[in-house]
């Protein structure tokens, strides 16, 4: 029992000794999967001499869930969408920086610093931004698809050949747009019709997934998908004969944002490594890989050819993108069950 | 903490005598550690007043297992009726999970029987045949077994080179697809226990029952199933068990349009509903369900120890 207590003491005096070398010349981030390039973490482990570690997730939500059930401490920067800034701002998980702090502050496009969801940018900076609709096999289908009755009233030739993203916020934002309601409304007629509309689409989709988008697109297994543009252009460039639409009635836009994470080890080397991803080379360096669009002025130059023509990532002159809107507490549990609902 | 111990004078096995306790710590720790900590902060968080967007508040509510039982309509101010909804994504996951028990079961049996009676070597290969497919990933095979069905895939594009089809058969995303995949996932679980029964069974007891005019079919009814019962349910349990929880077969062959226990759980805690007593509440009502589940197994077992 003796050795066995001496045991436990080396091992914690060992821990501490492991947790106390780090004070300098460490970075932990909490990411998206596939939406970092391993050559850009290298750069900057390299140029500031940190050591880099990095965690991914597969939803805004699932992030949130993680840092709340006690991942809080151990990352410095995370990478969550517009609205979940606002959430994670409310719910006190983020922390504050000035703007003086970041020298590279004045990189960031004009219409991307005063932005809703973090006034004047005190807690984020951009990542990458894009949109979010669907994409159509031209193969199967020739007709108009600048509409999102493509998806929620879709032409005999589509129907039972769609997949929808497995978010209930994409589904029920994009709903909304083309009832022409507004997000979170708590009108109860609004709220009917959207759950009657996805009632009377579901019986027509093929499927529901997020992290299969591209894939099913790209093997034909569905010739429609709900899809984020970027996602879309690789499906095209791996040989899938699709179009992208911004439909009329409108489509999501969002911006994933690095947001400094209260009580950050790191905090000096997460602010270094902000101001690193505002560099345009940097943050061109993201766009080349996953196909979205910086959110930094002057990186024209070291885009790829194929991404800067590519028509996922240029919106029509006057195309109508909504944000996605963070409900009140009612509205979102009648979202709930109307999701409950659809997938029951 | 040994020493404390009263030395058992009764022990015949006197070179452990009082360290009994000390030699069970480790198994104390491991269930205490993984199993009773785990399970009851499920049960405490079940019980729990729910916070928005992930969270519980430490109030006691019957909340989570009110929304299960009952329905208030789509803004919850109707008065309330049975909610269906819960039970009717329990019924799907146990149909589910029962047909793939059904049918490894019927290709399970005969397999572990052919295994069991082969000689030598030939036992061992047949056994490691068995055992090769699962030294890969589940989801990768999964994801192959997507590949093979889909409708410009392989099988179909065979099928349609041998003129059998005309047209290609759509298997993805049907329950079908979803229970190819649980059957394949999960058949081995049912070969092997039955292997292990079937291969101490003394055939002598067949030639005896020939002997005394038993017909074939009378031999295997109450010769040889009483006698590998165990292992049958052994493996129905193996099988039933991890079906009723599986969301990889569901989301990736059967496309995710429906829930699943298990994707309904996942759904509390990953999705927007974030509504973790809710989720913590439909993991206890699984698992008071699998409980049942093994208490009858566990009397079956008992059974067959008085025979």
């Amino acid at each position: 029992m003796k050795k066995l207590l001496k045991l436990g003491a080396s091992a914690l005096a060992l821990t501490i000794a492991a947790s106390a070398v780090h004070a300098e010349g460490k970075l932990s981030i909490y990411h998206w999967f596939e939406y970092m390039p391993q050559e850009l973490l290298d750069k900057f482990a390299a140029e500031y001499d940190v050591e880099v570690t990095m965690d991914t997730f597969d939803s805004n939500e699932a992030m949130l869930t993680a840092l709340k059930a006690g991942k809080m401490g151990s990352y410095d920067v995370t990478v969550p969408g517009d609205y979940m800034v606002e959430i994670m701002a409310g719910e006190g998980l983020l922390d504050t920086f000035e703007p003086s702090e970041l020298s590279n502050f004045g990189n960031i496009s004009p219409q991307w610093v005063d932005v809703s969801f973090d006034p004047g940018r005190h807690s984020s900076i951009p990542y990458q931004w894009g949109t979010t609709s669907f994409a159509v096999n031209r193969d199967v289908y020739s007709g108009d698809i600048q509409t999102l009755a493509i998806v929620f009233d879709p032409p005999a030739e589509l129907q039972g050949k769609i997949n929808v993203l497995d978010s209930q916020g994409e589904v029920i934002a994009l709903a909304s747009i083309y009832l022409g309601i507004p997000q979170c409304t708590s009108d109860r007629d609004q709220l009917r019709a959207l759950n009657d509309l996805l009632q009377s689409a579901k019986p027509h989709w093929a499927s529901f997934g997020s992290d299969t988008a591209k894939d099913v697109l790209v093997s034909g297994d569905a010739a429609v998908g709900m899809i984020w543009n970027g996602f879309s252009a690789k499906a095209r460039e791996e040989g899938a004969n699709i179009e992208y639409a911004f439909p009329k009635e409108g489509y999501v836009v969002w911006m994933d944002n690095v947001v400094l994470l209260k009580d950050a080890p790191n905090r000096d080397n997460a602010l270094k490594f902000m101001n690193f991803l505002l560099e345009p080379e940097n943050a061109a360096a993201i766009t080349n890989y996953a196909q979205y669009t910086a959110g930094v002025e002057g990186v024209e130059g070291f885009l790829d050819e194929s991404v800067k023509s590519a028509p996922e990532l240029n919106p029509p002159a006057g195309g109508k993108g909504q944000f996605i809107m963070a409900c009140s507490q009612d509205v979102q549990a009648v979202y709930d069950k109307i999701w409950t609902d659809l997938k029951k | 903490m040994a020493g404390g111990l009263p030395k058992s004078s009764e022990s015949n096995t006197s070179t452990y005598a009082g360290l009994g306790a000390l030699l069970m710590l480790p198994s104390w720790v491991m269930i205490g550690f993984f199993l009773v900590l785990p399970v009851g902060l499920m049960l405490v968080y079940s019980f729990l007043t729910k916070e928005f967007r992930g969270g519980v508040i430490w109030e006691f509510s019957l909340a989570a297992y009110d929304q299960f039982f009952f329905d208030r309509g789509l803004f919850g101010d109707d008065p309330p009726v049975i909610e269906w909804t819960y039970i009717k994504i329990f019924w799907r996951s146990i149909w589910q999970a029962g047909l793939a028990t059904f049918f490894c079961l019927i290709i399970g049996f005969p397999t572990a029987w052919f295994i069991a009676t082969r000689t030598g070597a030939n036992k061992s290969i047949w056994l490691f045949l068995i055992t090769i497919p699962y030294w890969v990933n589940l989801l990768i095979r999964t994801i192959s077994m997507k590949f093979l069905i889909r409708d410009n895939g392989p099988l179909n594009e065979w099928l349609l080179s041998l003129g059998i089809i005309s047209d290609p058969i759509h298997m993805i995303n049907t329950n079908f697809a979803v229970q190819l995949g649980l059957f394949y996932s999960y058949l081995p679980f049912m070969v092997l226990p039955i292997y292990a029964s079937v291969e101490r069974y003394n055939f002598a007891f067949s030639e005896a029952a020939a002997d005394l005019y038993a017909s074939r079919l009378t031999t295997l009814r109450h010769i040889i199933l009483p006698f590998v019962k165990p292992g049958i349910i052994a493996g129905c349990i193996l099988v039933f068990v991890p079906s009723l929880g599986a969301f990889l077969a569901p989301d990736l062959l059967g496309g995710a349009k429906n829930f699943m226990i298990g994707s309904l759980i996942e759904e509390q805690f990953k999705g927007n509903a974030g509504n973790w007593p809710f989720g913590a509440a439909v993991s206890m009502i699984l698992l008071s369900m699998v409980l049942v589940v093994l208490t009858f197994y566990a009397r079956q077992q008992s059974k067959g120890g008085v025979r």
